[in-house]
C-alpha cells in the first residue's frame, strides 16, 4: 500500500486528493504531472504540480501513472450456464487488480442473454458480487442462432449497451440486414465477428506452413474480409451503426478504411493477443494460444500494431473468455478456444508502449476513451465532471506472469511464465477503491 | 552419439544420427526376420499396449509382430469410439492405462498433436502410429529403410511425393526425414491437395505429373482416401486418375531406375496403376510392409533402452 497522509480538513472534506502523478489524458493526448481531484465519485479537478488545493484525503502517488480505467468490450463472464468456469465475483476481482473499470459483458452465455429477463439477471448478479461497472450486452438474433432478432428495444431500455451474436454469424443477410434495419432506427449498435463461416467451419489455426506442417485444419485470412466486406455493404445498406469486435487480419483492413472514409458509422476493435502473439506461439500444439479468431502470421501482427497505432482500428480489448483446465487439457483441435485477459490486458498492452508503438495516451484511447465513446458511456476520460474511474500503474515494474496468482476463477492465459512489464497499483470506481496492490 | 530420446512422437524431433540409429539397427532385424526362428529378447518382461482411437490393421498387425518379436508382453486396444461414447477423455484413459505400468505406448489418434498431449501425462515411451495429419514417425523410417536398401543412400535424391499431400501424415514425415537428410523433395498434386503454406517448407511443388517426376528416384505415391474424391477436393475419381495416377507413362518421366512405392492401403486404378504396383522391377511395396516391422522393432528396442529402469534382457 502507497502512504496516505491526511490533509487539513477544509469545507470540502469528503474529497480525495491522487497527488504526484502522471496523468494520461487520452482527449488530450498528454501526459502531465500533477494531481486529480474526486468528490463524490466524480473528477472534480485536475492540477499541475505547482497549483494544488487543499482537500480531504490525500494520497501521493509517487510519480506512477494515473489514467482513466480501463473500459474492456467483450468480457465473458460465465453467467449464466457456467459459473465453474467464471462468476460476476471473481471476474471482478480481476478486473479491478487489472485496471479494468468497466466490464462490457458478452450475451454468448448458456443460455445467451436474449431477453430483458436475462438481462435483469445480468445486471441484478452484477450489482450484488461486483465493484466495477458491468454494462451488458444483448444477443442480437435468439439464443444466438441468426433466425429472429431479440427485441432490441425492450433490451435497449434495460440497459442492453450493444447487441451481438459474437462469434456466431448470422449468416443469413436478410436476417442480418433487417436487424441492422431495426437496430439503426433506435440508434442501437451492432457488434459483429467478421468471418465466413463456411471457410473457417473445423479450422483451429491460420493457413500457412506453419500449421500445415502441425497438421492443423486451417483457415485463410481472407475468411475474415469475405465476413467484414459483406457486413459492411450491409451497413451502407441500412445506415445502421456497427462495430466489428476483433479484427486480426491486414486483408481486412482496406475495407475498414474505405467504410470510414465514405463516412459510415463503423469502428473496429482488435484483441490483445492478436497485437502482441502470432501463430508461431503454439508451438507444440499449446491449447492456450488457442483463441478465435486463431492467432495470425507475424505480418498481420505488425498490420493490426499499425492499425491501432494510426487509430483505423480503435480499440483494444481482452476478449476474456474463461476456460476451464478440462476443455483446455484436449487434442489441440478438439480443445476449447479463448484465453482470460482481465488482468493481463494492460501488462500486454504495454508492450507496445515499450516497443515504441503506441505513447501511453494513445493506448488509453484505444483502451478507455473509444470503448466508452463508441458505447455512450461518460468513462474513459480523464476530464472535470467525468466519473472518477481511474487506474495508477507502473508501467515499467517487470514480472514474470505465474497463473496460478490469477483472480480468474480460470486460468487459461498465453501469458503464463512470460516476462512482462507494467503491475497495476491502485483501481477507483466511481471514486472508490476497488483494489490496491500489496 | 547414441539415441537419447524417451518418445517417438515425430520426425521433427529427431537428429540425423538418431535416424541412421534406427535405420542401422533396422538392418539386424530384417536378418532376423528373414530366419525361421525370429525371435529376440530386447523387450522381454516389458509391457507393450497398442492403442488406437483410428482403424488399422497393417500399422496394428506390425506394431504386434515387431513387439512379439522382441518378447514383448502385448496387447492391443483398438479404442474405437466406444471410450469417445462413454465421456472419458483422452487424458483419463492415458492415466488409466499408465496405471497398468506398461512400458510401451503405441498410439494412433484421430486428432493432430493428441499423441504429443498423451506423451506428456504418462511414464512410458510413447511412439507416434499417426496422429490425425501431423506425423507418421515409423511411416517415414520404413520409408527410408527401404530406400537406403534399394538406392544405397539417402542423401541427394530426387524424391517426389504424390498425390494428396494435404491430408497426409505420411507426407509430413517424409518432408522432415527426407529434409534433415539433405534431398530433393517434389511434391505432386492437384492445388486443392496442396497444403497452404507448403512452399515455406523448402519443398517443390508441381501440378504436373510430368514436371514433378523428372528425374525423380524414388516416386512415393500416397493414398487418396475416398471421402475426398466426391467432388469437394477432386471432380472425380477417374479424372484424377488420368492426371495424377501413376501409370507407365507418368513412371517414364522419373529415371529409368526409379523405385515406386505406396505406404497402403493401395487403391488400384486411382492412385496407381495396378500393373505398376506389381512390377517386381520397380515397386517396393511389399518389401516396405517387411521393413516396417524392422523399423519399428529397431525403435522400440532403442527406446526401452531409455527407460528409467533397464529391462534385464536389454543389449546395450
Amino acid at each position: 500500500m502507497l502512504p496516505r497522509r491526511d490533509v487539513q480538513a477544509g469545507d470540502r472534506a469528503e474529497a480525495l486528493l491522487l497527488s504526484n502523478a502522471r496523468l494520461v489524458d487520452p482527449e488530450a493526448g498528454t501526459v502531465i504531472s500533477g494531481a486529480v481531484e474526486i468528490v463524490d465519485g466524480k473528477i472534480t479537478g485536475i492540477f499541475t504540480n505547482d497549483g494544488q488545493p487543499v482537500g480531504g484525503e490525500a494520497i501521493d502517488c509517487r510519480g506512477m501513472v494515473l489514467a482513466p480505467g480501463i473500459v474492456d468490450l467483450g468480457v465473458k463472464v460465465c453467467e449464466p450456464g457456467e459459473r465453474h468456469k467464471e462468476s460476476f465475483r471473481t471476474a471482478g476481482r480481476a478486473a479491478a487488480a487489472g485496471g479494468v473499470t468497466t466490464m462490457v459483458t458478452r450475451p454468448d452465455t448458456t443460455p445467451a442473454i436474449d431477453s430483458p429477463e436475462q438481462l435483469e439477471f445480468v445486471a441484478r448478479r452484477a450489482a450484488q458480487d461486483t465493484s466495477v461497472n458491468v454494462r451488458p450486452m444483448a444477443a442480437l438474433t435468439k439464443s444466438r442462432r441468426g433466425l429472429e432478432m431479440v427485441e432490441i428495444g425492450f433490451l435497449k431500455d434495460a440497459g442492453a449497451v450493444a447487441f451481438t451474436d459474437c462469434d456466431s454469424v448470422v449468416t443469413d443477410a436478410k436476417v442480418f440486414s433487417r436487424c441492422l434495419t431495426y437496430a439503426g432506427s433506435l440508434g442501437a449498435l451492432v457488434i459483429a465477428h467478421p468471418q465466413e463461416p463456411g471457410l473457417s467451419s473445423g479450422a483451429a489455426a491460420t493457413s500457412g506452413g506453419f500449421a500445415s506442417l502441425r497438421g492443423i485444419p486451417t483457415v485463410s485470412p481472407v475468411a475474415e474480409r469475405i465476413g467484414l466486406e459483406r457486413d459492411l455493404a450491409l451497413v451502407e445498406m441500412t445506415g445502421a451503426r456497427y462495430h466489428a469486435d476483433n479484427l486480426s487480419t491486414s486483408a481486412a483492413l482496406p475495407a475498414l478504411d474505405r467504410a470510414i472514409a465514405a463516412g459510415l458509422d463503423v469502428s473496429a476493435g482488435v484483441n490483445v493477443h492478436h497485437l502482441t502473439l502470432n501463430e508461431l506461439d503454439v508451438g507444440d500444439y499449446r491449447t492456450f494460444f488457442k483463441v478465435k479468431p486463431p492467432l495470425r502470421s507475424e505480418r498481420d501482427r505488425r498490420s493490426m500494431v499499425e492499425a491501432a497505432a494510426s487509430g483505423l482500428v480503435g480499440i483494444i480489448c481482452s476478449m476474456h473468455t474463461p476456460q476451464d483446465e478440462e476443455s483446455k487439457r484436449r487434442p489441440y483441435e478438439a480443445a476449447a478456444s479463448g484465453a482470460v485477459g482481465l488482468e493481463t490486458l494492460l501488462p500486454a498492452a504495454l508492450r507496445l508502449y515499450h516497443g515504441g508503438d503506441m505513447d501511453l495516451p494513445q493506448l488509453f484511447r484505444a483502451l478507455a476513451l473509444n470503448p466508452a465513446l463508441r458505447l455512450g458511456l461518460s468513462s474513459g476520460r480523464l476530464a472535470v465532471g467525468a466519473p472518477a474511474d481511474l487506474v495508477l500503474f507502473d508501467p515499467d515494474v517487470p514480472f514474470v506472469l505465474d497463473r496460478s496468482t490469477l483472480r480468474s476463477k480460470s486460468r487459461n492465459t498465453p501469458f503464463d511464465g512470460s516476462r512482462m512489464q507494467g503491475r497495476v497499483l491502485r483501481t477507483w470506481v466511481g471514486g472508490k477503491e476497488v483494489y490496491a496492490r500489496e | 552419439m547414441g539415441f537419447s530420446h524417451s518418445h517417438l512422437l515425430g520426425i521433427e524431433h529427431l537428429k540425423q544420427s538418431d535416424i541412421v540409429a534406427v535405420l542401422d539397427l533396422a538392418e539386424s532385424y530384417v536378418d532376423l526376420n528373414r530366419r525361421q526362428e525370429k525371435h529376440a529378447d530386447a523387450l522381454s518382461g516389458l509391457t507393450q499396449i497398442n492403442m488406437f482411437f483410428e482403424n488399422s490393421t497393417r500399422t496394428q498387425a506390425s506394431f504386434e509382430i515387431a513387439g512379439k518379436r522382441l518378447g514383448a508382453d502385448v496387447m492391443n486396444m483398438s479404442m474405437g469410439t466406444t471410450s469417445l461414447e462413454k465421456g472419458e477423455s483422452l487424458i483419463d484413459t492415458a492415466l488409466t492405462l499408465n496405471a497398468m505400468h506398461p512400458d510401451l505406448l503405441v498410439v494412433r489418434h484421430p486428432h493432430s498433436g493428441a499423441v504429443n498431449l498423451l506423451a506428456e501425462k504418462v511414464n512410458c515411451a510413447v511412439l507416434n502410429a499417426g496422429d490425425g495429419r501431423h506425423e507418421h514417425p515409423t511411416q517415414a523410417l520404413l520409408d527410408a529403410l527401404t530406400i537406403r536398401r534399394a538406392r544405397g543412400r539417402l542423401h541427394r535424391l530426387n524424391i517426389a511425393i504424390c498425390g494428396d499431400i494435404a491430408h497426409s501424415r505420411v507426407a509430413r514425415s517424409n518432408i522432415l526425414l527426407f529434409g534433415r537428410m539433405e534431398s530433393r523433395i517434389h511434391l505432386v498434386g492437384p492445388s486443392t491437395l496442396i497444403p497452404a503454406g507448403a512452399a515455406d517448407w523448402g519443398v517443390e511443388i508441381h501440378e504436373d505429373m510430368q514436371e514433378g517426376l523428372r528425374g525423380a528416384d524414388v516416386v512415393m505415391m500416397l493414398r487418396l482416401q475416398r471421402e475426398r474424391m466426391d467432388g469437394g477436393f477432386i471432380p472425380s475419381e477417374r479424372e484424377y486418375f488420368h492426371r495424377f495416377g501413376l501409370d507407365a507413362e507418368k513412371l517414364g518421366f522419373a529415371k529409368p531406375d526409379a523405385i515406386v512405392m505406396h505406404p497402403g492401403p493401395m487403391n488400384r486404378g486411382v492412385e496407381i496403376d495396378g500393373t505398376i504396383a506389381d512390377d517386381i522391377n520397380r515397386s517396393v511395396i511389399q518389401e516396405q510392409v517387411e521393413m516396417g516391422v524392422a523399423v519399428r522393432m529397431a525403435a522400440m528396442d532403442l527406446l526401452a533402452r531409455n527407460l528409467e529402469t533397464p529391462p534385464s534382457g536389454s543389449a546395450v
